[in-house]
């Protein structure tokens, strides 16, 4: 982690007030720091607000209460520098698997030639070679999951939010993905929030995981994990089974809670 | 085979048709036969009254119909985009959608007289709403992860209204445009046969006037077979246009 922080959260929170039914106390008083380059896994049972902080980081809703700064600014609006691969995929399903990942580069005034070349490496990435023509609604969900990817990594964002980017792939395919964004990091300066239910997962990519609370949402605790990751058998390192086992006890707490102490 | 099978019905219509005018089943008055209807049409074709009537009525639905979806389509989304906009046309809208376009026919002749005009502006008015109405909902009804995702990726408000909700909008609006289509044929016809020294509604009331009644059926025919024409090219364009549903 560099010397300053290049996102700062204090005191957010964020309440949804919905034109019929009750108000949903989201977010409480989130407060969370992630430097420069760091890659920062969130984690926390269903409803507790992840997707919520990661729109008012994105700038999509307004800040009511706290703050969020990037790189010193206040956040106000959606910026190309915070890409975001959202919850459920968002692609345009007008466009074609080719248009869609175009899209960023198009708005940032990219010339044609090289913007296919670019589009055309980030299909064969993702491994979705053969789909360029397709359209969303003739993709499975893992393909549409991976179109969304691709969409947000070709415009080289300096900060990736990813809401469960992984979610709808299959475990073969998850891990190529996982491998490769862990190498796309490690090549580019990157910084990443990535929200996942995977402890694993989250384990394996990234710095720090950081586990929230049940609704409303409260950064509960962050656990250190940065360790080599590159070995093969990190997996079976008794460090990694270690820390797994922990934040999995924390997670299980929290989903405990908003299940209402039901138990699990 | 498929598409013979389809309009079979169509078929045995006509042979009825035929088989009982010949029988004089019904007075030849009131239904003349198909073939001198078919006669009765080639020679309107040949005098050349079908064609230049023809070419006025189009020139009027198209010019009419070509302004209600240029404006009802804008006015839709920028009413769905701007709040205000929506507050002060909305009452507008529910107040005028409900009333029979055909009152407005003599409303437009004393404004704009007997020509053309008179013509383009009710079918205008008559087919602005469902157009507007149709955009309206459809860009409302935008996704709002798809209005980030454009924003988020450097598109501007303007841009992002072009790109997401214009696209968003399209299935009702198409939707709406194809009310219109029907809508003009009907607003074209019945305007034309009330007022007009042209077009297919003219000719209608003339040679039925004049007793020319073989006539009046091979006019009624073809502007029946025009708007089935149209409405099905439409579907065929709508069906492209929307190819990326599934
Ligand atoms: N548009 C909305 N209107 C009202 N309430 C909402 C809205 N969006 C989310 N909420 C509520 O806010 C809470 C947090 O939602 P959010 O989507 O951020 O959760 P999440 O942690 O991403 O859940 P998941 O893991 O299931 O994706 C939920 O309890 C939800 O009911
Ligand atoms: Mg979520």
């Amino acid at each position: 982690m560099s010397s300053q922080p290049q996102i700062v959260i204090e005191g957010v929170s964020h309440v949804y007030r919905p034109t019929r039914g009750k108000e949903v106390t989201a977010l409480e008083n989130v407060s969370l720091q992630v430097g420069q380059r760091e890659f920062l896994a969130l984690l926390g049972p269903s409803g507790c607000g992840k997707s919520t902080l990661l729109y008012l980081l994105g700038g999509f809703l307004p800040i009511e209460k706290g703050s969020i700064s990037v790189d010193g600014k206040p956040v106000a609006g959606p910026g190309p520098d915070r890409g975001i691969v959202f919850q459920h995929f968002a692609l345009f399903p007008w466009k074609t698997v080719r248009a869609n990942i175009a899209y960023g580069l198009e708005r940032q005034g990219m010339a044609r030639e090289q913007r296919e070349a670019r589009v055309q490496s980030l299909v064969d990435l993702v491994g979705l070679s053969g789909f360029e023509d397709s359209y969303p609604s003739q993709l499975s969900g893992g393909m549409k999951q991976r179109t969304a990817l691709a969409r947000t990594l070709a415009f080289e964002p300096a900060i990736l939010l990813m809401d469960e980017p992984f979610g709808a792939l299959d475990a073969q395919t998850r891990h190529l993905m996982q491998t490769e964004l862990l190498s796309i990091w490690q090549r580019t300066p990157k910084t990443v929030i990535f929200v996942t239910h995977d402890v694993q997962e989250a384990v394996y990519l990234a710095d720090r995981v950081a586990v929230m609370s049940a609704r409303p949402g409260r950064i509960k605790t962050i656990v250190d994990t940065k360790f080599d990751k590159n070995s093969r058998d990190v997996f079976k390192a008794p460090h990694f089974v270690d820390k797994v086992d922990e934040i999995w006890n924390l997670v299980r707490d929290e989903a405990i809670k908003a299940q209402g102490g039901r138990g699990m | 085979m498929q598409l013979l099978l389809r309009y079979l019905p169509l078929l045995l219509l006509a042979m009825f048709w035929e088989i009982a005018a010949r029988l004089e089943l019904v007075s030849a008055l009131a239904l003349p036969s198909l073939t001198a209807v078919a006669e009765a049409w080639i020679e309107l074709v040949k005098d050349g009254d079908l064609i230049t009537n023809g070419a006025a009525s189009l020139y009027r639905a198209g010019m009419g119909l070509g302004l209600s979806i240029v404006i009802g389509a804008a006015l839709g989304i920028f009413m769905a985009w701007w709040r205000p906009l929506n507050i002060v046309l909305s009452p507008l809208v529910e107040i005028f959608y409900p009333m029979p376009k055909s009152a407005l026919i003599p409303v437009t002749v004393i404004w704009l007289g007997f020509g053309d005009g008179s013509k383009i502006l009710l079918i205008f008015l008559g087919c602005m709403l469902p157009v507007t109405i149709g955009a309206f909902n459809g860009a409302r009804g935008s996704d709002r992860a798809l209005v980030w995702s454009a924003r988020s990726m450097g598109a501007g408000r303007l841009r992002m209204l072009w790109d997401v909700v214009v696209p968003s909008a399209m299935p009702e609006m198409l939707n709406g445009i194809r009310t219109a289509l029907a809508l003009s044929f009907i607003l074209l016809v019945s305007s034309e046969l009330i007022v007009s020294q042209k077009g297919f509604g003219y000719l209608i009331g003339f040679l039925g006037a004049s007793g020319a009644y073989e006539g009046m059926y091979a006019v009624v025919l073809t502007v029946a077979f025009l708007g089935f024409a149209a409405d099905r090219v439409y579907q065929m364009l709508m069906n492209r246009v929307l190819a990326w549903r599934e």
